[in-house]
């Protein structure tokens, strides 16, 4: 892989406001996406990983977010820092996003063709009827059945795979390089949810997307993933490539995540982790899987673990574990 | 299965009126349609399958938190739905249910231990040193430490407050467990923490168990039988791991597939899911599965198909199975 990234994050820290003092939610994070590539990130509730993804976006919440530090490339084009007027325009055309509740990224007062066709406007200047026409051409691309009868149809007469469908097709309108995918099967059915995933990969081919998928599903990363990154706790704890991570998984997190995931093709005995995440307000000196962690030792309770490369391409954060094989 | 059953359901109906009003006419959803499954004591029965199938619904009927139209539950030989209201009230001290969301399930008003007395006092107890002893052992049991009985529900986390559901329902001593999605709200490392739990309270206290899930995954490690639904009706039901291993029906065979694995050598191959699942309203005829079934076949646009068992303990409803088989008909398959 000699070609550059499209996206490549390096050492980001986010931090939010809460109680009057700023706290990281994210720290750290290092992450190169190719084109052609899905690079998903894996995590439970409050690991940092949507964090992660708005922080792409330029989406924190203003008054209570904020980049303590880092760099977002994409395309070779520093974003931290960019006025919201250049950021208007990267976002759509470069990177897009799409979220887990299709209903609520919609407008439920607008026929869908309408609202696929202001996103072609917005970024491409085109006259009102051929915006209509390309938006109908991407309606028929996302696999909505009979799209030209149905541009006229209004967010709530779609299913629930239908809406996201329509949300890939609004985020796809400006042919971006870079498409941010949040969760975006979690509220679906799993027949659904495997059209959807078929539909993301497809996609990506045919355009060369480079994808950030989002999810806590580890079955979806199995299903969609090249390459994945684990967060914990505000942070990459390992990445690797997708068959690697699950043929062998390195940090002792990744191994508890699989162990305590009861899968539908074997019996044996689910090992749930002890314990809970640690909040954002308690972030110890040490590795902050440790107290929950059976390798730990009496360095990982006193001394924060750096991402170490064990393999080409592939990192693990912890002191365990983290040697060369 | 010799045994007599702590729980049977036969012929079970729920049709539901949506819309109509000055110049249209309601349309009738068929939620559940002649749902028929036993569950034998101590036995634990996974009810699975996708949004609006009637999962749901099915659970609520045997508690008549929602009333049938028709059938029978029959509850330790008692049927329920002949019940009058206060009979059937002092019934569900011996069958509670647990729900999905532990954050709207529980009174945030409430603390953990007026949470848990007030079943207790619905159901005539009074001395509180027995009611104060018994939310104790009720919180002991899920793990919960002793003094949450005076904390509210916001000073929790999810799976703490999924526990506190469960006390909910073990505090009365209940012989049968309804869950209802009860982990779907939950992380998978908290998943699998209430997973254990429940296995471990069904394996110490003899409970029988009703799971509702669209979870494969989870009802594979909880139940010994699973019974799929399908626009309202049981499509197929059989022990174990049988079901997932070999599923029978076309319909289980796209759910197993469709299920995330984690295991990157086992990618589906996804082309096979045809189409949505219709609407309740506008059922299809004959198999409603038929639209989006790769096996279809002239007859089963016309003819409904009897759930049959197929070998001991499977029961499916399919022309593929049935008596005259696959054979006699010509296969429409493209």
């Amino acid at each position: 892989m000699t070609e550059a990234p499209i996206l490549e994050i390096r050492g980001l820290s986010v931090e939010f406001r809460s109680e009057g003092a700023w706290h990281a939610a994210v720290r750290g994070v290092d992450l190169a996406i190719q084109r052609n590539q899905t690079h998903a990130i894996v995590g439970e509730s409050g690991s940092g990983k949507s964090v992660t993804a708005l922080a792409v976006m330029g989406l924190l919440p203003q008054q209570s977010g904020r980049i303590q530090s880092g760099s977002i490339m994409l395309e070779g084009r520093e974003l931290i820092g960019l006025s919201e007027q250049v950021l208007d325009k990267i976002r759509g055309k470069q990177v897009a996003m799409i979220f887990q509740e299709p209903m609520t990224a919609l407008n439920p007062t607008m026929p869908v063709g309408q609202q696929i066709a202001e996103a072609v406007r917005a970024h491409r200047c085109c006259d009102a009827s051929s915006a209509w026409n390309e938006a109908q051409r991407m309606l028929d691309l996302v696999r909505v059945p009979s799209a030209a009868q149905r541009m006229r149809d209004y967010p709530h007469q779609f299913s629930g795979g239908m809406r996201q469908r329509v949300m890939i097709a609004i985020a796809l309108a400006c042919q971006p390089r870079l498409l941010l995918a949040d969760e975006p099967t979690t509220a679906l059915d799993v027949t659904i949810q495997a059209q959807v995933l078929s539909l993301i990969e497809d996609l990506k081919r045919e355009y060369g997307l480079a994808v950030m998928f989002i999810t806590h599903n580890l079955g979806v990363v199995a299903l969609i993933a090249d390459c994945v990154s684990v967060m914990y706790a505000g942070e990459i704890v390992e990445t690797a490539s997708v068959n690697e991570l699950f043929a062998a998984p390195k940090h002792p997190y990744t191994e508890a995540l699989l162990a305590s995931m009861p899968r539908v093709d074997r019996d044996g005995q689910l090992e749930p982790i002890g314990g809970i995440v640690p909040s954002i307000r308690e972030i110890g000196a040490g590795c902050t899987f440790a107290p929950r962690c059976a390798l730990a030792i009496e360095r990982c309770h006193s001394m924060r673990p750096p991402l170490m490369e064990v393999a080409p391409e592939r990192t693990v954060r912890c002191w365990v574990r983290g040697v060369a094989a | 299965m010799s045994q007599t059953p702590i729980l049977a359901v036969k012929g079970l109906v729920k049709r539901f009126q949506v819309g109509g009003g000055l110049f249209s006419r309601p349309a009738i959803v068929h939620a559940v349609e002649n749902v028929a499954f036993s569950v034998p004591a101590q036995g634990s029965l996974g009810l699975v399958g996708e949004s609006g199938c009637g999962k749901s619904t099915v659970a609520r009927s045997l508690l008549r938190l929602i009333e049938p139209d028709a059938g029978e539950v029959v509850f330790e030989g008692v049927d329920l739905l002949g019940l009058s209201k206060p009979r059937i009230r002092s019934v569900r001290q011996h069958l509670q249910i647990i729900f999905q969301d532990p954050y709207a399930s529980l009174n945030p008003r409430r603390t953990v231990a007026q949470t848990l007395t007030e079943p207790l006092k619905v159901h005539g107890l009074q001395s509180s040193s027995e009611i104060n002893a018994r939310v104790a052992a009720a919180l002991a049991e899920v793990g919960l430490p002793a003094d949450s009985a005076r904390r509210y529900p916001h000073e929790f986390s999810g799976g703490q407050r999924q526990r506190i559901g469960i006390a909910r329902a073990l505090v009365l001593a209940p012989r049968f467990i309804v869950a209802d999605e009860p982990v779907s709200a939950l992380d998978v490392s908290v998943q699998a923490q209430v997973l254990k739990l429940l296995d471990g309270l069904r394996a110490r206290h003899g409970l029988s168990f009703l799971f509702v899930s669209h979870d494969l995954g989870v009802v594979r490690h909880i139940c010994d039988r699973v019974a799929v639904m399908y626009l309202g009706r049981v499509i197929e039901e059989a022990p174990v791991p049988d079901i997932f291993d070999q599923p029978l029906h076309p319909y289980t065979q796209m759910l197993r597939a469709a299920s995330p694995v984690p295991d990157p050598k086992a990618r589906f191959a996804l082309p096979r899911i045809i189409g949505e699942i219709p609407s309740a309203v506008n059922l299809p005829s004959g198999c409603a599965f038929h639209p989006r079934c790769p096996d279809a076949m002239p007859r089963c646009s016309v003819e409904a198909p009897p759930m049959l068992e197929v070998a001991p303990g499977r029961r499916v409803a399919c022309h593929l199975h049935s008596a005259s088989g696959p054979a006699e008909n010509s296969r429409a398959r493209p």
